[in-house]
């Protein structure tokens, strides 16, 4: 996965809570054995009809959130599957970061394991943003090396909470299983223990 | 004397490879792969010369893609790709795999424990969130991401934070005529689509130990679906002796040998769990979901909510427009088009043996379009049509599938049409699950039985002669 540290973006507003992960990528997109092309078909259900027209009173399909990469979502978000297609669409979409109050276990670690920065926002905090980013238009910069949000329109910065491990990872784009083979030695032992 | 302990706790302390912080390795006892959460993990290895390092504990199914009507006929083209793509990995990797045309095919989370690979103490992950159904066996069950699959395969461990534990309480009896599913979406009800989030649940009480395993399996099943990482119930005497027998369990004394083990495993009386919960399961009646999220589930008699109870929750009047319901509506008026009968929830011998009882001798109601059986494996179909359960719903007027996912999230041809309202014996109600546009229902395979004869939602205890 691509290192990242720093990421300035359009805010994207998406009031809704429990979104889960069908909502994220249907099922019909599921087929595909790559991982990437999927951002065109996330949200698909909201975001186009059924004959595939664009539907206008989906507003990720609005101009003014054209190029949009940071997502603020309501509680539990990414619930459901444990597709990782999911965060595969959205990071292909252009999310480089989501904020919502809280999110569902799986999704979680799927999103940071592709180099998404999944922040755990308080209500009221993330509520203030949405109004702003639905009545005008948002940018948020989020440093992830200092844990804070910059806010420089209102000039304020909220700090957020990360797991130290994630962050690690995210920061230097550490691939998982080349960490874990450094503790070869550790699994073959405990193999060894099990006998078989 | 040691400190008492959890089930959750014993599996975990067991497993533990190595740590770094809050941080675990865990070891994996069984990893299990299907068609579509797969590829991208086996094309990871191959891009970096990677192998799978236990092929022996490494267990291969098709089950999302398959048809379930003519087997041979894959229309679609990408869903074929798919599963040509895992029966090559499966070769290139030596994975063992039961594919479509195989006797042990099935859901992923049916033929794990038919075959004996789940048992009580083992770590099993699949890349699906309902692997939380094998903890009905006093396993540990987590479903993980791609990325976590292409982990497993490379290294048989997994790193995961240490879990909170949960303890689930059913207090009392369930009355005559409730099931399993009934108590598990009271309970998602009760408690919230987010209750179980960074928890291992394990359910206890009576009522639990009172359930067959399959109805222990339709209870660990939904765990996820109020958020939970895993959800398992201690083994007991119900847990050994569904299992005796299975292939890949031993014979003889060394099954009774490892049997005490598992009954060891049992949680420790006195101990100490982070979060109590307590539901009365007297008070569960036959449930029925309206909405969009498991949660948004009320009792057969009741209505759906008034936006005033709901206090104007957005979240609820976009969830009755597109059930196409109107608020304060009774469910018993609620017609059905649909029936499902079938996925890793409720598609056991013993789901199908429920269904038919109320299905016996009588006909679909004339509001039903399509009503289709799909058992959750080719044993299970098999035992089924053994025992004639496969005449019973032809008599009736619903089709006989072969084994597979289905229409529980219709990813093969078996889609409810836009607008279609489904009564579903499936674990998820998001819209657009079962076909876009669709309207899912989840109830258990009985009231999905009464619902099929009457063309809407009726209380099943009425035609069992348990309610007058």
């Amino acid at each position: 996965m691509e290192a990242i540290q720093r990421h300035e973006g359009l805010v994207y507003p998406l009031n809704r809570t429990n979104v889960d992960t069908d909502q994220i990528i249907p099922k019909q997109f599921l087929k595909r054995i790559e991982r990437t092309g999927f951002g065109e078909f996330v949200f698909y259900n909201w975001r186009f009809d059924d004959d595939g027209n664009i539907r206008e009173d989906f507003d990720l399909n609005h101009e003014k959130y054209k190029g949009a990469s940071v997502l603020l979502a309501g509680e539990n978000f990414g619930c459901g599957s444990s597709r990782e297609h999911a965060p595969w669409a959205l990071l292909d979409y252009g999310f480089k970061v989501i904020i919502a109050p809280s999110f569902a276990d799986i999704f979680y670690n799927n999103a940071m394991k592709n180099g998404i920065i999944v922040i755990e926002m308080e209500e009221n905090i993330l509520q203030e943003w949405m109004d702003r980013s639905e009545k005008g238009t948002l940018r948020l910069d989020v440093d992830l090396e200092k844990q804070i949000i910059l806010d420089e329109e209102e000039n304020k910065t909220v700090s957020f909470n990360i797991p130290g491990h994630h962050k690690e990872k995210l920061l230097n784009g550490w691939d998982d299983i080349a960490i874990t083979f450094q503790l070869a030695d550790e699994i073959e032992a405990y193999e060894k223990k099990l006998g078989k | 004397m040691t400190k008492p302990k959890t089930i959750i706790e014993k599996i975990w302390d067991t497993h533990v490879v190595h740590q770094e912080g809050d941080q675990h390795l865990l070891y994996i006892d069984l990893h299990l792969v299907h068609e579509v959460t797969s590829p991208q993990a086996f094309e990871g290895l191959r891009m970096n010369n990677r192998k799978v390092r236990r092929p022996d504990r490494t267990f291969a199914t098709m089950d999302h893609n398959v048809p379930t009507y003519r087997r041979h006929e894959v229309r679609d083209q990408t869903s074929k790709t798919q599963m040509d793509t895992l029966q090559k990995n499966c070769e290139a990797f030596g994975v063992q795999l039961a594919d479509m045309y195989h006797p042990d095919q099935g859901i992923v989370h049916v033929i794990g424990p038919e075959l004996g690979l789940t048992q009580p103490g083992k770590t099993i992950v699949c890349g699906d969130s309902h692997t939380s159904t094998h903890g009905a066996f006093g396993a540990l069950g987590f479903g993980i991401g791609t990325s976590e699959v292409e982990h497993v395969l490379a290294t048989q461990t997994v790193w995961q934070g240490t879990p909170k534990t949960l303890n689930l309480k059913v207090e009392g009896d369930l009355s005559p005529g409730i099931t399993a599913k009934d108590l598990m979406l009271a309970i998602i009800a009760k408690f919230g689509v987010g209750f179980g989030t960074g928890y291992v649940v394990e359910y206890t009480g009576q009522a639990i130990r009172d359930l067959p395993m399959e109805g222990r399996m339709t209870i660990c099943n939904m765990s996820i679906e109020a958020g939970a990482r895993a959800g398992l119930i201690s083994p007991d005497e119900t847990t050994v002796e569904f299992l005796r027998g299975r292939r890949h369990v031993p014979l003889g004394e060394e099954y009774e040998r490892l049997a005490e083990e598992w009954l060891e495993l049992a949680t420790d009386e006195g101990a100490e769990y982070d979060e109590t919960l307590v539901i009365n399961g007297a008070e569960v009646e036959p449930q029925v979901t309206w909405g969009t999220n498991p949660a948004m589930c009320v009792p057969v008699a009741g209505k759906t909510p008034t936006l005033e109870e709901a206090n104007h929750d957005p979240n609820v009047k976009r969830a009755l427009e597109y059930m196409g319901l109107e608020e304060g509506q009774p469910i018993e008026s609620i017609e059905v088009d649909h029936i499902f009968i079938g996925s890793c929830t409720n598609s056991r011998v013993r789901d199908l043996r429920n269904a038919a009882e109320i299905i016996k001798g009588k006909k679909l109601h004339d509001n039903i379009k399509k009503a289709i059986v799909v058992p959750g494996s080719f044993t299970v179909k098999m035992q089924a049509e053994k025992e004639g359960l496969d005449q019973i719903f032809i008599d009736a007027g619903f089709e006989w599938r072969n084994s597979g996912c289905s229409a529980c999230l219709g990813m093969n041809d078996d889609v409810i049409p836009a607008g279609g309202r489904c009564a579903s014996t499936s674990n998820r109600n998001f819209e657009g699950r079962q076909g876009n546009g669709a309207r899912t229902h989840l109830v258990s395979p009985e009231m999905a039985a009464a619902a099929a004869i009457h063309g809407h939602f009726i209380d099943v205890r009425e035609l069992q002669g348990i309610l007058n």
